[in-house]
């Protein structure tokens, strides 16, 4: 049961989009994950039918729809662009799906349009037209108008990423309880990994045309299946630094070199890719172990509460996340260091992940 | 007692200045000399002021209320028939392509061609001896086409060569309206599954209400001087059919009756202004 897609394959413009893609969407909230260009917004149009794929199979609960109009699915969807009826009152924004499909009775509607805007504190604003209400008024009510036919599917593209950061926080948390309440399959994409994080529900990271990795969104931050999940599922991305295994010591490329990490060992493979997320960079020394990188300053980026200072090294480029405010002049020499308990270890050939640190290493956010 | 003063840099004006000069001397003047020619009698070097008695004659002339009853008609023939025909032309033509450079170029070639040229094309178009049309329509169609004698044919032609030349402007203004609704708006309306006939009155109307918008004021505020066509055609004939207010001013000025030409004008141009601020108005509203 739920929406089972196999093996989709679209190009878009003669440029191959989507890659084969196997997965099952189950009942309640799954979360599509991955930058732009990595198909997402494609994938969900064929699952909603606006589109048809050029090879592959889609199932709904058991029902082949391959090929099956939009206009005779049981299907909802929520735009990044906030997309309502521009000419008509909230009321009949939310109704609008209801009286189209002509099964539903006035009171029905009546009573079903008093629950959305209950639900999604629409009620001051029923009788204004769209123009009249901010953005995040806006996406309510193109939630709601999504939620009104009770579809079994309820897609929503990116439906946060136009609202201001609080909004979105804010959106966020109501729109989880929203799905909760709702018996659909409900997919949902996002670029920012936080918030797939935030949802902690079913997550399936997509890069470039493939699905990369599927479960749950704290899994795939801990343990991604290889470098590419870690890099697009960490924001700012997970450094990563070609090493290598000699005896007892792990050498960095450009002379760090240390004690092997402790959850490194029965590593066989010689040749590493070593990963490391931004907020574990420090600037003094925590531990003897530690792995000291010198580099350069190339780009202090101040957020207010963290500062992202970008290293240049012989190793390549490495992000430090730090907490505080640290105002480094450019090209200034700075040592980071590398705690060796919060080290993943990637094959250099495959980039498969060989070994992740101790889940209690992560304590530290 | 002293008070603080709020120091004040006026220096601002200065940049204001160019502009105000040039309106002074292409607007301001040039009305105020109207104005001032509307209140007196003028003959030769004499004059004599008048007060209000030109506008009170024009207000009275009969032949004024002919010629402004006459473009009040020609303009809302003008905007029932070229609005609907320019949303259908916008709404049809192709969306990408080629072929919608091709429709749009083919299109917009009225819209290029002076007024008087458009009237010299249908004055020989139109004709029933030569004319391509007007031979086609008589001596095929089997009807009688005459403009220099049948009034009715002379007003239809005006109408036909108004709506030729124009209806392309409408047609352009929808298809760039309609060309700025994102397509998600559409895969929305298809989602709920709403019909064409919902599309284009949820979405698409809705989207084009600027546009319009300017489309209704613009073909109004044309319509209305209307004056090349029908003076080429027929020179406002047969007898007073095509005699609009803009020919019969321009009759009146070449008259050297000055004072009554300003007082028509001002009338003239005092309801143009009018129509267009009430046409904006009510039309914001929706």
């Amino acid at each position: 049961m739920g929406l089972e897609l196999q093996g989709i394959t679209k190009a878009v413009s003669g440029e191959p989009w989507l890659y084969g893609i196997d997965v099952t969407f189950e009942r309640g909230l799954n979360v599509l994950a991955g930058p732009t260009l990595a198909g997402k917004t494609t994938l969900m149009r064929i699952a909603a039918g606006l589109e048809r794929p050029d090879d592959g199979k889609l199932i709904l609960d058991g029902e082949d729809l391959t090929g099956v109009s939009v206009r005779k699915r049981d299907v909802a969807f929520v735009y990044q662009e906030f997309i309502n009826y521009p000419s008509i009152s909230v009321t009949k924004n939310i109704a609008s799906p209801l009286v189209r499909s002509g099964d539903f009775s006035e009171q029905q509607i009546k009573d079903r349009v008093a629950e959305l805007a209950e639900l999604l504190k629409l009620g001051p604003y029923l009788d204004r037209l769209p123009g009249e209400l901010s953005g995040g008024q806006k996406q309510r009510v193109a939630i709601a108008r999504a939620l009104a036919k009770k579809s079994k599917l309820l897609i929503l593209d990116e439906p946060l990423a136009n609202l201001d950061y609080k909004l979105r926080e804010e959106l966020r948390e109501e729109l989880e309880a929203v799905f909760t309440q709702e018996d659909a399959i409900v997919l949902y994409s996002t670029t920012e990994p936080q918030e797939a994080l935030a949802f902690s529900s079913h997550t399936v990271i997509m890069n470039e045309g493939r699905i990369l990795q599927m479960g749950p969104a704290i899994t795939a931050y801990r343990q991604p299946g290889n470098a590419t999940v870690a890099r697009v599922f960490s924001d700012p991305p997970m450094n990563l630094i070609p090493a290598k295994q000699a005896g007892s010591q792990l050498v960095l490329t450009g002379a760090a070199k240390g004690p092997r990490p402790q959850h490194f060992h029965e590593i066989e493979i010689s040749d590493l890719l070593i990963g490391i997320f931004p907020h574990q960079v420090k600037l003094e020394r925590q531990s003897i172990d530690d792995f000291e990188v010198v580099g350069r300053v190339a780009l202090a980026e101040l957020t207010g509460s963290e500062t992202f200072l970008h290293v240049q090294t012989e190793s390549g480029r490495l992000v430090a996340q730090l907490s505080g405010v640290h105002t480094r002049p450019l090209d200034e020499e700075v040592r980071v260091y590398l705690p060796s308990t919060a080290l993943f270890a990637f094959d250099s050939s495959t980039e498969n992940l060989l070994r992740s640190p101790e889940v209690s290493d992560f304590a530290h956010g | 007692m002293t008070q603080a003063v709020k120091p004040r840099d006026n220096r601002a004006w200065y940049l204001v200045a160019p502009v105000m000069v040039s309106i002074v001397f292409t607007a301001v003047i040039p009305l105020m000399m109207v104005i001032n020619y509307s209140v007196q009698d003028i003959f030769g070097q004499s004059r004599l002021f008048v007060g209000a008695d030109w506008f009170n004659k024009t207000l009275e002339d009969p032949a004024f209320r002919g010629s402004f009853l006459r473009n009040l008609a020609f303009s809302i023939q003008v905007l029932i028939i070229q609005i609907p025909l320019g949303i259908v032309l916008g709404l049809g033509l192709p969306k990408k392509g080629w072929r919608s450079s091709m429709a749009l170029v083919l299109m917009a070639m009225p819209l290029l061609i002076p007024f008087n040229v458009v009237g010299t094309i249908w004055l020989v178009f139109a004709r029933g001896d030569i004319g391509l049309g007007g031979y086609f329509l008589n001596n095929i169609v089997g009807l009688d086409i005459n403009y220099a004698q049948d009034s009715f044919d002379a007003w239809t032609t005006v109408l036909v060569m108004d709506t030729w030349h124009w209806t392309p402007l409408v047609a352009l203004l929808v298809y760039a309206g309609l060309r700025a609704i994102p397509d998600a708006y559409y895969q929305a309306a298809t989602i709920d599954g709403a019909s064409k006939f919902a599309i284009f009155r949820y979405v698409q109307l809705p989207r084009l209400r600027g546009v319009l918008t300017i489309a209704v004021l613009l073909r109004f505020m044309d319509s209305f001087m209307i004056f090349t066509e029908p003076f080429v055609l027929t020179g406002g004939g047969p007898g007073d059919t095509t005699n609009f207010l803009s020919i019969s001013l321009a009759q009146l000025a070449q008259a050297f009756n000055l004072g009554p030409a300003a007082a028509y004008s001002l009338v003239y141009f005092f309801f143009i202004q009018l129509s267009c601020f009430i046409f904006f108005t009510i039309l914001k509203r929706f």
